[in-house]
């Protein structure tokens, strides 16, 4: 079912010539590799979404309720009242072109309607046309437009071409966030039945199962206890992985592709022995079994009802705070939003490390604490013995996920860690790294195999910044910390930059954790052979 | 005279239906809620102790925050960000080097046009304000500095044509922001235009009386308006195309003067883990519960030898 991929000189070869006709009436064409499939009527009905039904957007007729234009205009209406970022950036924007080439899927695509700008004007000509004087009087004179059915796919097509990777607000002169105009366009498009598969699905498992993958209780303890088995084999230590274990001090919530994915199950390997090695009092909860939350991509509701069950879990195991794994929009949501949507959680405490005693003052209300602020203050206090020239065989650059980056502000904490174990690191290039990272183009929900042409078009410019470190410095692996990141851009980089793997910061921080009572270790997290020097992996 | 009064009630209307547009404008946004946290965080957040955070670009208090609305309002901050990718990106190269040029042209374009005219407007204070104010006068003895010509040319005049100029033809010679372009986007550009260039043939061209003028605008000011002595076609037109300029900008994108400072991504602490942000609206939501996932999976809890809480949750969220 997986696309063939396009020739990636063919794709390199991006034509940036703008149509001659206005984008206003140019209709979408749904072309295989450039969009994703809908969602299954079943998943729709789990979640009580609306107008459930089998449809795909390449068909002509999109089954949509008889009365879809009074369900969007009034979803406008009811969203215009409701957030002040979506009814300032339907106003200001002047159309300056800033935010046009910092996008990754205009960079890869050259479509006009992948600029920021004109993402946003998709649906400002409707708004102005429904919702302000000028646009009812002058129309097209003044920017607005009728919205149609064509108009309705045209959203679909390009806020399903988004990433919300926040990089365009950045350079917005006003702050506009393409990401709020995606949400929102989405919750609209949501409203009469049209999301794609790969949000609500996982969105449908997790809420039934507690995870995106739908693994029930005993897959997950089978997963934690094979991992368990891995680490014995490697150190020689038998550790003991607690799962629903009422009165532990921490609650521990990763994203579900730690458990079930690779390379992500390596940096599940790196938590476990750090937590183990510092002797916290932790447990994973079976039904808290994802940190991350599909719903960010489809409602802020339906993020709502997934985040819940988070403190909801930690109230039931009476732990005092929660430790959170590497996961980019997991930490959107937790660091945003989820102490707005299900806080106050008085019933737990202000985190306070175990071992070193620091009091994680900066997560007082929320009480979660991302576990690279966790192990970045073991090394910092010295709690943690390494030997970087295991990862000598890894020369690393560091990928800065959107959402810890522009929606966080964790870039540091993960920097510390790296220096702390290994010994060769590069940086990319300047304007592509922090508060300007470049997107891995699936994020999203975007994710998908008939997405792929879309998806390697828009990761591109990240790829382009690794393969100039590749090329001058003889990288050769990809550290970051958000598990989309870990599923997408192994494909990603072995399509333009092959020879560069993709690994999780707290895998390299397994591979230089020396461990009380360990057994010499003569291989990495992966079982490959310590000690080369990049051979073995370029 | 019927064109004093004209102008007069032109620059009335027009005044009225700025701070109207404005102030409805402003607070139509303003009871609109910040349902989220969500500001852009553009630099390192407060973390731990040994860690520098960044106190403007990633705020934790407000006095960060005030800082990042002021750098972002009084010089643009995120504009001189700007970069444009370079030659290598549609090179032969399957996957070249990824080169960002730095970009200021637009950022000096956006600074020249403002603050020329932020000074322009405050020199004007000396035809509607008697005793001509100090900062006016001072300013106009300082934008005369370089002394050429009589009469005096003032520097922001030739900036802010120059900065139009550019900001027109930018938006002309390059494709991809013609086809992003909106009428209205010339429309606000002509306004300025207009003001600007019948202020300009005004001053350096035509041949006013400033005293006659002054005592016009003075009693404009003063809401008891004096007729002109003297109609001069060049002055009716300046401050007609004012009057326009100012009766229009509520209703345009030039709206986004107003704008910025609201804006969330950029006026909101990043401190959501330190405090709670509360959304005005909230409202329950449906969940699954730990009760209704324990008796779909029981069987396979039970085989897999997991712990069952047969205990109700205390209630809360989620529960």
């Amino acid at each position: 079912m997986a696309l063939e991929k396009p020739d990636p000189a063919h794709l390199a070869a991006v034509d940036f010539t703008v149509p001659r006709r206005a984008w206003r009436d140019l209709p979408v064409e749904f072309r295989k590799g450039t969009y994703n499939y809908a969602t299954p009527r079943r998943h729709v009905e789990a979640l009580g979404l609306p107008n459930p039904r089998e449809w795909q957007p390449h068909d002509a007729d999109w089954k949509l309720p008889p009365d879809w234009k009074r369900i969007i205009l009034d979803g406008m209406q009811d969203r215009l009242d409701r957030y002040r970022s979506f009814r300032l950036f339907m106003d200001i924007c002047v159309r300056c072109g800033a935010c046009a080439d910092k996008c990754h899927f205009y960079l890869g695509s050259g479509d006009p309607r992948n600029t920021p700008v004109l993402r946003a004007e998709l649906l400002r000509s409707v708004y102005r046309r429904y919702f302000t004087a000028a646009g009812r009087m002058f129309g097209p004179l003044a920017g607005a437009r009728d919205l149609t059915e064509d108009v309705l796919k045209e959203w679909f097509y390009y806020f399903y071409q988004c990433t919300e990777c926040r990089r365009c607000s950045v350079f917005c002169p006003y702050g506009i966030d393409t990401a709020e105009i995606t949400m929102i366009g989405r919750e609209l498009l949501s409203l009469v039945g049209c999301t794609i598969q790969w949000v609500v699905e996982p969105a449908a498992n997790c809420y039934r199962t507690g995870n995106h993958l739908g693994i029930q209780p005993h897959g997950f303890k089978d997963s934690l206890a094979f991992a368990a088995g891995e680490l014995e084999e490697l150190t020689g230590i038998r550790i003991d992985i607690p799962i629903d274990r009422k009165g532990a001090e921490v609650l521990l919530v990763v994203p579900s592709a730690d458990y079930f994915g690779t390379p992500h199950y390596y940096t599940l390997l790196g938590y476990l022995m750090v937590l183990h090695e510092a002797g916290v009092d932790y447990t994973f909860s079976a039904f808290a079994s994802e940190g991350g939350n599909f719903g960010l991509f489809a409602s802020h509701e339906l993020m709502k009802r997934l985040n819940a069950k988070i403190y909801a879990e930690a109230r039931r195991l009476g732990v005092k705070w929660i430790l959170g794994g590497e996961c980019g929009h997991m930490w959107r949501v937790v660091h945003q939003y989820m102490g707005t949507m299900n806080a106050p959680a008085d019933f737990l405490e202000v985190p306070v490390s175990p071992v070193t005693g620091t009091r994680f003052d900066h997560a007082a209300s929320t009480k979660m604490v991302h576990v690279c602020e966790f192990t970045a203050d073991l090394i910092a206090h010295g709690r943690l013995r390494l030997d970087r020239s295991r990862n000598d065989h890894w020369n690393v650059t560091f990928h800065d996920s959107c959402n810890p980056a522009r929606g966080m502000g964790l870039y540091e904490e993960p920097r510390a860690i790296l220096r702390g174990v290994l010994n060769h690191f590069h940086e990319m290039a300047e304007d592509t790294i922090r508060e300007r990272t470049l997107c891995c183009g699936s994020g999203a929900g975007l994710g998908t195999d008939e997405n792929v042409e879309m998806r390697m078009r828009g990761g591109r410019p990240r790829a382009m910044a690794v393969n100039d470190v590749r090329t001058r410095h003889g990288v050769n692996c990809l550290a970051c910390i958000c598990a989309i990141d870990k599923a997408t851009l192994p494909p990603l980089l072995e399509y333009w930059v092959p020879g560069v793997e993709v690994a999780g910061v707290h895998e390299l921080v397994g591979n230089a954790l020396v461990m009380a009572g360990e057994r010499p270790r003569t291989t990495d997290l992966r079982g490959e052979p310590l000690g080369g020097t990049g051979a073995a992996h370029a | 005279m019927p064109l004093s009064l004209a102008l007069a009630t032109a620059l009335y209307a027009a005044a009225a239906t700025f701070a109207a547009g404005i102030a409805w404008r402003v607070w139509v946004w303003a009871r609109t809620p910040e349902p989220f946290r969500i500001p852009t965080t553009t630099g390192q957040q407060r973390s731990l102790a040994w860690i520098a955070s960044s106190r403007v670009e990633s705020p934790s208090t407000r006095l960060g925050v005030a800082g990042r609305l002021a750098l972002e309002g009084l010089l643009f901050r995120s504009l001189f960000r700007n970069t444009v990718p370079g030659p290598a990106a549609r090179g032969p190269d399957v996957c070249p080097p990824p080169v960002f040029f730095e970009r200021k042209a637009l950022w000096l374009g956006a600074m020249a046009l403002h603050w020329s005219l932020l000074v322009i407007v405050l020199r004007h204070l000396r035809l509607f304000v008697d005793p001509v104010p100090g900062l006016a006068a001072g300013l106009a003895a300082l934008d005369g500095f370089f002394e050429i010509g009589t009469p005096r040319w003032y520097a922001t005049d030739a900036i802010v044509a120059i900065a139009l100029v550019y900001l027109l033809v930018r938006r002309l010679r390059d494709p991809l922001l013609r086809y992003v372009t909106l009428p209205a986007d010339y429309v606000a550009l002509a306004a300025l235009m207009a003001v600007t260039g019948t202020g300009i043939a005004l001053r350096y061209g035509a041949r006013v009386d400033l005293v006659d003028v002054r005592t016009f605008t003075l009693s404009v000011a003063a809401l008891a308006p004096v007729p002109l002595k003297d109609t001069n076609l060049w002055l009716a037109a300046h401050v007609a195309a004012v009057a326009c300029l100012l009766a229009m900008l509520p209703f345009t994108k030039m709206v986004h003067a107003a704008g910025l400072w609201l804006s969330p991504t950029r006026n909101q602490a990043n401190d959501s883990r330190r405090r709670r942000h509360v959304n005005p609206w909230d409202a329950p939501v449906d969940v699954h519960g730990y009760e209704a996932w324990r008796d779909e999976f029981r069987d396979k809890l039970v085989a897999a030898g997991l712990p069952i809480d047969e205990t109700r949750p205390r209630g809360g969220t989620g529960a």
